[in-house]
C-alpha cells in the first residue's frame, strides 16, 4: 500500500513533515519568551544550547536513517524528504551555535576563536558544522545537476559529521555519558547498515544466503 | 506555628533583593497554611518544603549583599548524582528520603571518635544565617542564604590530635534510598576532604538548612558542608562518616577523572577546566539574555582565604 504514493499525497506529506520540524523551534521560542508559564528553566541559556544541539543531532540520524528505511521497506518516496530533513539538521546546529556565540559568548571573536582553538570539543563541533555549509548551499536540484556524479561524493561528508557531531556531544558530558552512548549507538547502527550494504554489494558470492531481495535485484541488475 | 517575625541577615535587603524576599516569604506562607489546613500535596516550589520545619537562628559573618537566588533556584538545580545526574533529578527524586534517624561515625586521628545521632551532632551550635556565593566547577553560580555553624567547631569536639592533617567525609551509601547509586557513574560512596587548615576556617561551614528552613532532601539533608571558596562538588551532602587522617584523603572526582578535577578545587578563573573555561560564570536565575560575570578568584573570598595557599602551586594543585 505505502510502496508508491502519488505526488499529491507527498506534496501534502512534505507540508506535514516541514511543520513538525518546526515544533521543537516553537516550543523553544515560547518556553525562552515565557508565554504559558512555559520556561527554560534556572540555566536558560545552557538548556537553549543543549536543546538546539541534541535536535540537531537527531535530525541528522533521521536524515541518515531515510536511505536504511528506504532499502528495508522498499518506500522510495522517503527519499523526497531526506532534503528537507538535513537542512532542518542544519538549521538546528546553526541555531544551537548561534545561541552560544551570541547569548553565551556575546560575539565575542577572540573568546569564540579562542574556545574553537583550545577546546577540542568545541574544535570538532565547529568543523562539523562548517563542513555542513556545503551540503546546505549544493542542496538544490540545480546543485545536484550540475555536480553529477561528484555531488553524491562530497554528500558522503554527512558520515564524518555525524560522527563528529556524535563525539562533540559526548566529550563535553562531564561524566554521565549514557545519553551520548545513545546517539552513538544509533549512529553505528546507521552506518553498520551502510557498511553491510556495500560489503554485500562488494562480495555478492558470499552471502547468497542471507542476501535480501532488494540486493538480488541490484545484483542482477548489474550482471545484466 | 508561631509566627517568625525575626529579621534575619538575608532578609536586610536592597531593592534588587525585594522580589526573591517576597517569594520566600510567599512560600513561608504557604508553608504555614498547609500546616494549618493538613494540606500535602500542596504545588510548592519543592513539594517537601511545606513540611520543612523553620529554624532558630541568628545572624552569621561573612555574608554577601547579593541577591539570594529564589528558593525556587535554589532547591530544584543542583548536582547530587545519589539522586541522578540531571539538574532536576535530586528534587525530582529526593523527596522520599528519610533523614531520621541519622547517625554519623566519626573516627581517626582524635580522642573523641564514636557514633553521634544528629542531636548530638547539631545540638550544642547556634544556627547561623550565612549568604554565601556558590560556584559550581560547570561555570555557573547562585547565591544562597544557608544555615549552618563552623565546622571548626564541630571538629573540636571530637578531639583530634597532632597526627590529624586532614579530615574525610563520606555520603550515605545505600542505593535502596538513593537511587542514582544504583548505576557506578561515581565510585560510591561519595568521598570528600578538606586540610585541617581548610576545616578549621572560619568560613567552613557544616550547613543544616536553607532559607532559615531546614534543608530540604535534594540539598543535601541533613547534613552537608559549604566551603564557598571551592568548586560545588567539594560540599559532600548527607554526610555519615567525618575521618581524621594523616594522608591527603582521595576525592570522588578527582578518582573518577583526575587529569580534570583535584583535590583543592579552589575557585580559580586563571585555571580552566581541560574542557572549559573557568574565567566567567553565568548567574542562575538571571534572563536569558544576561552576560555571563567575571569569576573572582576564591570565589571572591581571596582576603579570608589566600593565605591558607601561600606558596602553593595553584596551577598545578587544582
Amino acid at each position: 500500500m505505502l510502496q508508491t504514493l502519488s505526488p499529491g499525497t507527498v506534496r501534502a506529506l512534505k507540508v506535514l513533515v516541514f511543520l513538525l520540524c518546526l515544533v521543537p523551534l516553537a516550543v523553544l521560542v515560547l518556553e525562552t519568551f515565557g508565554v504559558g508559564g512555559m520556561a527554560l528553566g534556572a540555566n536558560p541559556v545552557e538548556e537553549l544550547i543543549h536543546r538546539n544541539g541534541k535536535w540537531g543531532l537527531k535530525f541528522l540520524l533521521i536524515t541518515l536513517a531515510v536511505t536504511p528505511l528506504r532499502r528495508l521497506t522498499g518506500w522510495n518516496w522517503l527519499i523526497r524528504f531526506r532534503r528537507m530533513l538535513g537542512l532542518f539538521a542544519f538549521f538546528y546546529i546553526l541555531l544551537h551555535f548561534l545561541v552560544y556565540a551570541g547569548l553565551d559568548q556575546r560575539f565575542d571573536l577572540a573568546v569564540i576563536f579562542e574556545d574553537i582553538a583550545e577546546r577540542p570539543y568545541i574544535t570538532i563541533g565547529m568543523t562539523a558544522l562548517v563542513l555542513l555549509i556545503p551540503l546546505a548551499v549544493t542542496s538544490t536540484r540545480g546543485m545536484m545537476r550540475r555536480l553529477g556524479r561528484r555531488w553524491q561524493q562530497l554528500h558522503r561528508l554527512v558520515y564524518p559529521i555525524a560522527i563528529l557531531g556524535v563525539w562533540h556531544f559526548y566529550w563535553q558530558v562531564k561524566l554521565d555519558t549514557l545519553e551520548a552512548l545513545i546517539y552513538a549507538a544509533v549512529l553505528a547502527a546507521l552506518l553498520g547498515f551502510r557498511l553491510a550494504h556495500w560489503w554485500r554489494r562488494r562480495a555478492p558470492g558470499r552471502f547468497s544466503l542471507s542476501r535480501s531481495g532488494h540486493d538480488r535485484t541490484a545484483h542482477a541488475r548489474r550482471s545484466v | 506555628m508561631k509566627p517568625d517575625n525575626r529579621i534575619r541577615s538575608w532578609e536586610i535587603t536592597s531593592e534588587a533583593n525585594f522580589v526573591s524576599r517576597r517569594r520566600f516569604i510567599r512560600d513561608a506562607g504557604l508553608a504555614v497554611g498547609a500546616a494549618l489546613t493538613g494540606a500535602t500535596a500542596l504545588a510548592l516550589p519543592g513539594r517537601a518544603s511545606a513540611s520543612l520545619r523553620d529554624l532558630e537562628t541568628v545572624p552569621g559573618p561573612f555574608s554577601t549583599d547579593e541577591t539570594p537566588n529564589s528558593w525556587e533556584d535554589v532547591t530544584t538545580y543542583n548536582n547530587f548524582y545519589e539522586f541522578g545526574t540531571g539538574k532536576e533529578d535530586p528534587y525530582r527524586n529526593a523527596q522520599e528520603f528519610v533523614t531520621e534517624p541519622w547517625t554519623v561515625k566519626v573516627g581517626g586521628e582524635c580522642d573523641k571518635p564514636g557514633k553521634y545521632d544528629y542531636a548530638d551532632i547539631v545540638g550544642p551550635h547556634a544556627l547561623e544565617d550565612r549568604v554565601y556565593r556558590h560556584r559550581c566547577v560547570e561555570a555557573w553560580s547562585m547565591v544562597v542564604p544557608w544555615v549552618g555553624f563552623p565546622l571548626g567547631d564541630l571538629l573540636k569536639r571530637f578531639e583530634p590530635n597532632s597526627k590529624a592533617k586532614y579530615v574525610r567525609f563520606k555520603t550515605l551509601f545505600d542505593p535502596d534510598r538513593m537511587p542514582g547509586q544504583r548505576r557506578a557513574v561515581l565510585r560510591w560512596p561519595y568521598v570528600e576532604g578538606l586540610t585541617m587548615a581548610e576545616a578549621m576556617h572560619p568560613l567552613t561551614l557544616m550547613v543544616v538548612g536553607v532559607y532559615g528552613k531546614e534543608l530540604p532532601n535534594q540539598n543535601g539533608a541533613p547534613l552537608r558542608l559549604v566551603i564557598p571558596w571551592k568548586y560545588g562538588f567539594k560540599g559532600i551532602k548527607s554526610i555519615v562518616e567525618i575521618e581524621f587522617t594523616s594522608r591527603q584523603p582521595k576525592n570522588s572526582w578527582a578518582l573518577a577523572t583526575p587529569r580534570e578535577y583535584g583535590f583543592y578545587a579552589n575557585v580559580n578563573p586563571e585555571v580552566d577546566h581541560p574542557r572549559w573555561s573557568q574565567a566567567r560564570e553565568r548567574r542562575i536565575g538571571a534572563s536569558v539574555f544576561a552576560e555571563k560575570q567575571p569569576t573572582l578568584m576564591f570565589n571572591g573570598y581571596a582576603e579570608q582565604v589566600a593565605s591558607l595557599y601561600a606558596g602553593l602551586d595553584l596551577r598545578k594543585n587544582y
